[in-house]
């Protein structure tokens, strides 16, 4: 393994270092000390402690965009890492950086979003109670995402994986004085932890394979084939049990949908754009140990097509803003899962770049909209594209994005995955890459109907809530904005064949494995043409309300029901799980408690009564007591005589001492 | 002149301090005699300072010192002989001996 790594180190040493890229473990440090200094200082700042949590996220940006314009001018990755702790000689815990440009992306990414997300917040979360820990917790959430983007092992990536599971608790149930909020972030920890569990099992059976956390080396071997088999198979499958949970995949996805509990803002930095992905940039810096772990990848792309597909059709049936953005999101992450499923890793991590900018975009507009109307629900919206004309405009690029149109980001992204399902389709037969072909082009059209359904129950017809709805001011609409014009520009990064995104992010080991070849107008066509039919659909349903069925009453009525009601998961796993567990559970423990525990204690009591009862005739009373009565008596005895000592005149005691004095001095003199 | 002079000189000094300090009734007296024992020390490490030269010269410093400490030390001290007076009539310190059993 040793001449591995140097040989490792030496391709590294061709490309000279870049300036920044050594130090962008520095990054992640600048939002933990702002966490620090909010949480501990916030309070007697003038501004609450924004404006620290902005100066470091925005440093942090700046930072991650020039060291990313460094090793897209030809500079290595880095990659180093020091010692963090070493039991014997087997087992060696380190911590290391690991910057390449699936990291650089994810920087450029995550300190983005949180950059517009903290602007936006000043004017969103202006009059909240708990304003100042507000900030500290998206500090510390930003430095949770960026550590464990920046990790080169699992073991640390496990640490940032749990911080930002904690900070996802916390600001879920920021609103915690109602039961209902707090109740979402309890379930979102437990159910991400059902998958954490997973993981942190995966990393045991690959570091009891291997013998290492690193992944560098945890994919070289698994390359290869120093491991294989069985072992690497489940060691796979227990790390994407991971990404399950943290990317909300069928059948972990249910917390997500309840995680919009939290403030919006949150939702569009978290359960949007950067926590969520977690999974998906697991799955793609493990990509390589993926690919030679046997079925891993089919199980990958099965589990992402069903996820896909259930969550897009539970969006369509929303009412709550947030909770159809939250049903979509969840379908994205399945395309993003799926993507790698089918080896499309490029398209993969493209599509959760363009994702963020478009996704965070319309969270934020959301939260813009329900900031003007001061409710969820869409049945109390309508009609504020004219009252609210800033996030019409910005919702709607965000919506086309979304729904896959040209020139919009989420075209490009999108028809990559499409794509290259289609290739893995033909060139491997795989049966999974052709569910996940099929499901995509579903849910290219499912997006695109439920897009247009929330903009036309948003935005158009008439206003069905209370009051006059107010457009935001500066600090929410210019994060809107310029999100908007990301989600318009990204997308041409990843241009056909000329797009310079292939040329950073291709599969380790394999040269353009992206867009570059091969390209195919007809799919694209196709797929914008569904997308098209699906808006044209969908504003004759709901906006123009032509054909008007009651779906309550048509022979479809049951599956409108079992799609309503989340097709029954949530009420199997409170009752099929959580009620089967909790009862009997708390049954046996009482039963255990009454007879077993309180018989131990009331023996031991009894016990305890005895022995002290004896103690103290004899030993206490007897023993003890004597001994201190006499060596009272004894003390009193000898403090009366000696007391006449204690005269009160100074003079004696100055005798005394230069008498003293004179002796040592005397004794020292003759003893030379 | 050979340093014993001024040691045979500083001892001398300095016992008639320490009788004072031990022997004098009037507080105000004390504290006189607790400055002639101070002195002498000062002539002791003057005088060792002179002997030494170059080397001896924290010797001087450390006279300065004590100068400046036994005028703080004596501002104090006298200041609790007025409260003293104050208080009780009287300056003599057989008379102070109420800190007894």
């Amino acid at each position: 393994m040793h001449e591995l790594l140097l040989a490792a180190e030496e391709a590294h040493h061709v490309a000279k270092d870049g300036f920044l890229t050594n130090y962008m473990w520095l990054v992640p440090l600048l939002p933990a000390l702002a966490f620090v200094v909010i949480l501990f200082f916030g309070k007697r700042l003038p501004d609450k402690g924004h404006s620290v949590g902005i100066a470091a996220v925005g440093i942090g940006f700046v930072l991650s965009i020039i060291s990313f314009i460094e090793l897209a001018a030809g500079n290595a990755a880095v990659e180093k890492s020091w010692t963090w702790f070493q039991f014997g000689n087997g087992f060696k815990l380190e911590f290391g950086m690991n910057y390449d440009f699936l990291a650089g992306i994810m920087f450029v990414v995550v300190t983005a979003i949180s950059l517009m997300v903290h602007i936006y917040s000043t004017s969103y979360m202006h009059d909240d109670r708990r304003y100042t820990w507000f900030y500290a917790a998206l500090s510390l959430f930003t430095a949770s995402m960026l550590f464990l983007v920046i990790a080169n092992n699992l073991m640390q990536m496990m640490v940032g994986w749990e911080g930002v599971g904690v900070c996802s608790y916390f600001l879920i149930g920021h609103f915690w004085e109602e039961t209902e909020n707090s109740s979402a972030a309890i379930k979102a920890f437990i159910t991400t932890r059902i998958g954490d569990v997973g993981f942190l099992f995966g990393i045991f059976v690959l570091f009891v394979a291997a013998g290492t956390f690193n992944i560098g080396e945890l994919n070289h071997l698994a390359e290869v084939g120093e491991i294989g088999g069985t072992i690497l198979t489940v060691g796979a499958l227990l790390l994407f049990m991971g990404a399950v949970g943290k990317s909300a995949q069928f059948p972990l996805h249910v917390w997500l949908p309840d995680a919009m509990a939290g403030p919006t803002p949150v939702s569009a930095l978290i359960h949007a754009a950067t926590m969520v992905v977690a999974g998906i940039y697991l799955v793609g810096r493990m990509f390589p140990l993926f690919e030679h772990a046997g079925a891993a990848l089919d199980v990958v792309a099965i589990i992402a097509a069903i996820t896909m597909l259930i969550a897009a059709l539970l969006a369509l049936v929303q009412d709550d803003i947030k909770k159809v953005l939250a049903y979509s999101t969840i379908s994205q992450l399945g395309y993003m899962m799926a993507a790698l499923g089918v080896g499309a890793y490029t398209a993969a991590i493209f599509h959760l770049f363009t994702h963020a900018m478009f996704k965070a975009l319309l969270f934020l507009g959301a939260g813009s909209v329900i900031h003007g109307v001061h409710s969820n629900n869409m049945s109390d919206m309508g009609g504020l594209r004219k009252y609210m004309p800033h996030t019409f405009r910005t919702f709607l690029i965000g919506s086309l994005a979304l729904a896959g149109i040209f020139p919009f980001a989420g075209f490009f992204s999108k028809d990559e995955i499409i794509g290259g399902a289609l290739r893995a389709a033909n060139d491997a037969t795989q049966i999974s890459a052709w569910i996940v072909f099929i499901s995509a082009m579903l849910v290219a059209f499912l997006t695109a109907l439920y897009m247009t359904r929330a903009m036309v129950k948003t935005f158009y017809g008439d206003y069905r809530g209370h009051g006059t709805p107010h457009e935001s001011d500066g600090a929410m609409v210019t994060p809107l904005w310029i999100l908007a014009i990301a989600s318009v520009t990204v997308g041409f990064l990843g241009l056909p064949v000329i797009g310079p995104f292939a040329d950073w992010i291709h599969a380790p080991g394999e040269e353009h494995h992206g867009f570059s070849t091969g390209y195919n107008i007809i799919l694209p066509a196709i797929s914008v043409g569904l997308a098209g039919v699906a808006i044209w659909l969908g504003i004759q349903l709901f906006h123009k309300q032509r054909w008007k069925v009651d779906i309550l009453s048509s022979p479809f009525a049951w599956a409108y029901r079992f799609v309503e009601n989340k097709y029954y998961l949530d009420d199997l796993y409170l009752n099929g799980v959580v009620h089967p567990t909790q009862y009997p559970l708390a049954a046996a423990a009482y039963w255990s408690n009454m007879h077993i525990l309180d018989g131990i204690v009331n023996g031991t009591a009894t016990l305890t009564v005895g022995g002290s009862k004896l103690v103290y005739d004899k030993i206490d009373q007897g023993l003890i007591d004597g001994a201190v009565n006499g060596s009272a008596g004894l003390t009193g005895l000898t403090g009366g005589i000696l007391k006449y000592i204690q005269s009160g005149n100074v003079q004696r005691y100055a005798a005394v001492l230069f008498g003293a004095v004179a002796l040592f001095v005397a004794v020292f003199a003759l003893a030379g | 002149m050979p340093v014993s002079y001024f040691l045979v000189l500083s001892a001398f000094l300095f016992s008639v301090g320490v009788y004072g300090v031990l022997a004098r009734r009037n507080a105000v007296l004390v504290l006189l005699s607790i400055e002639l024992m101070l002195n002498a020390v000062n002539i002791n490490l003057v005088a060792f300072s002179a002997a030494m030269g170059e080397a001896g010269v924290p010797g001087q410093v450390f006279a300065l010192f004590i100068i400046a400490v036994a005028a703080a030390e004596v501002g104090v001290g006298l200041a609790v002989v007025i409260l003293i007076y104050r208080n009780m009539r009287t300056v003599d310190v057989g008379e102070m001996s109420l800190m007894k059993w």
